[in-house]
């Protein structure tokens, strides 16, 4: 999933395509066996699929007449569809604030766990519950929670002498609430974090206080370099999940108020499965598709500046 | 500080059972009632006599055990194949394996259900738990990396024994890969008893409703009884609550290792 393990490398086996021996073959033959369930998965839901969608974004189609060529008409429409701007704009400042957010707040979690506290797993089972709850149940929860004039979220403000707010009724308050919520759901994230947390070697941290270094320094120094391969990871599945998120809008909000929580999957969901736009649905798919994968090798990119990994210099 | 943080991430389920327990004059009163004086266990009752959620459950439960099986097998198959034999191409299968595991799914959406269209798959479970067998990339991913934990001495010594490759998998590997298959099992489990989108796009007919499907329904229908509503909600939610505290360790772990992969 990182830098170490993508790049394996292909190993030429020059004797291979001269002569196999018969032990050879029946090795090439199983290989071919053992991992064909994948490479037909593959094929049949991945490369079929993006090469058939290519064909997708050169036509319009409704699913009822013939599909009519129209070349780069989809992004000509683009360009005039104020929604897609807008989608766009609502996704990214879903991401680029929730996510960072979420990191905070699921590494704050990890780090109090870490401590010796009594009721470990108590604790752990309560943040992490949410987490692996169905987003239709949460979601439907979480509408009643940010009821204006019923909600706990704003009842629980009332006693701090806040609000009350209108959360999901609000342009300004609805995008603020749904990050809110995802960061109740940062439970899993959590105990990877923890995990790594409790992998950090004791000698170090034991090192560094003799060098005199104090809590923070240590925390600083020590602690961060060793976990930021998990910070790493966390932040790519945290990123490409969140410019995907679809079933918590879809159910709270459907967009509204005023296209305000419009994101990206939903719009495209929209015009496949409601307007049946396949062609024009098609391209936005893969304008998301591209600006995820751009924003995955950027960071892949800037990751040798700040991840650190045991055992390469 | 501990104790005020672990109440407000308990709050909303907690709220979700209490609501579900009480009568629907009782909702809106505030200060909120945490716990109802007299629970009505009729609520959940009342649930299954409005709309027909035990087909929910079944459907549910169907999708998810046959995906799961499928994820299980598949993983320990393909994992096999690119941990435990060597052989021309296995390195470029790999590679292709990790790159799959990050490329977005929202890409494929749209064509892949047009293809489930045309085989007639669309209104049949099919396209909600036939994937699962072809193996999804980060589970033969976690999978490899615990085959290659294990000494290859078992193999050759099996090997010398006259055992095919696919005695060695099932009687010599996998009874070895317990933990990891728990973990598969369970992963596995919750994406397809938690799917949404899946069963939004491919299932039309309400008998066939999975319960994430059956719940909005109920919600469309019956919005205005809250206690009803949560009711509901609590349905879906109740099995992944049983599932994790009879498989706490493995969650835990199942997390863990998921971490570990990232380095």
């Amino acid at each position: 999933m990182t830098a170490t393990t993508s790049a394996p490398g292909i190993q030429t086996q020059p004797q291979t395509r001269r002569r196999m021996s018969a032990a050879q073959r029946r090795d090439l033959r199983d290989g071919l066996l053992f991992t064909s369930p994948f490479i037909f998965g593959v094929l049949a839901l991945w490369v079929g699929p993006m090469l058939y969608s290519v064909f997708l974004i050169l036509h319009k189609w409704n699913m009822l007449a013939p599909p009519k060529f129209i070349g780069a008409g989809h992004f000509e429409r683009m360009l005039n569809d104020p929604l897609v701007g807008k989608s766009l704009i609502n996704t990214a400042y879903y991401t680029f604030i929730g996510v960072p957010l979420q990191l905070v707040v699921a590494f704050a979690l990890a780090v109090m766990l870490n401590q010796q506290i009594r009721g470990l797993s108590i604790y752990r089972t309560i943040y992490y519950l949410p987490s692996i709850t169905p987003a239709v149940a949460f979601a439907v929860v979480w509408v009643q929670i940010l009821n204006p004039e019923f909600g706990v979220l704003n009842e629980v403000l009332h006693w701090f002498g806040l609000g009350p707010i209108n959360w999901l009724f609000q342009p300004a308050w609805a995008k603020p609430a749904l990050i809110i919520m995802s960061l109740w759901l940062t439970g899993f994230q959590m105990i990877i974090f923890l995990a790594g947390l409790q992998g950090v070697p004791q000698e170090l941290q034991e090192a560094a206080e003799i060098d005199g270094a104090n809590a923070w320094r240590r925390f600083l120094n020590v602690t961060i370099p060793i976990i930021s391969p998990i910070i790493f990871f966390n932040m790519i599945i945290g990123i490409i999940a969140s410019f995907q998120v679809f079933t918590t809008v879809f159910i709270m909000t459907d967009g509204g108020p005023q296209n305000a929580t419009l994101f990206m999957v939903l719009y495209i969901y929209r015009n496949a499965f409601e307007l049946f736009r396949m062609g024009y649905a098609a391209s936005l798919a893969w304008i998301l598709f591209l600006i995820i994968m751009a924003f995955t090798a950027i960071q892949f990119f800037f990751a040798n500046r700040w991840v650190y990994y045991e055992g390469r210099l | 500080m501990m104790i005020a943080l672990g109440l407000t991430f308990l709050m909303p389920l907690a709220w979700v059972v209490s609501t579900s327990l009480k009568l629907p004059g009782q909702v809106f009163i505030t200060p909120i009632e945490w716990i109802p004086t007299e629970p009505k266990w009729e609520n959940y009752f009342e649930v299954f006599r409005r709309l027909p959620f035990h087909l929910f459950i079944r459907n549910s439960f169907f999708v998810s055990i046959m995906g799961t099986i499928g994820m299980v097998l598949s993983s320990l198959t393909v994992a096999y194949g690119l941990s435990r034999l060597r052989w021309p191409g296995r390195d470029f299968v790999f590679t292709v394996l990790l790159a799959t595991m990050m490329l977005p799914a929202v890409v494929t959406m749209i064509p892949v259900f047009i293809i489930f269209k045309e085989i007639r798959w669309v209104g049949t479970f099919y396209p909600l738990w036939v994937p699962a067998w072809f193996g999804a990339a980060f589970y033969i991913f976690l999978m490899r990396q615990y085959m290659l934990t294990l000494p290859l001495e078992l193999d050759e010594a099996a090997k010398i024994d006259g055992a095919s490759n696919f005695r060695i998998l099932w009687q010599v590997i996998t009874p070895l890969c317990g933990p990891a298959v728990a973990t598969i099992t369970i992963f596995a489990f919750l994406q397809h008893y938690n799917a949404f989108m899946e069963p939004l796009i491919y299932i039309s007919e309400s008998d066939m409703y999975t319960l994430p499907l059956g719940l909005l329904w109920f919600k469309g229908r019956f919005g205005n009884f809250w206690h009803l509503v949560m009711a509901a909600s609590m349905i879906t939610i109740l099995p992944v609550i049983l599932l994790f505290f009879f498989a706490q360790r493995q969650f835990v772990q199942g997390a863990q290792f998921t971490g570990l992969a990232g380095r």
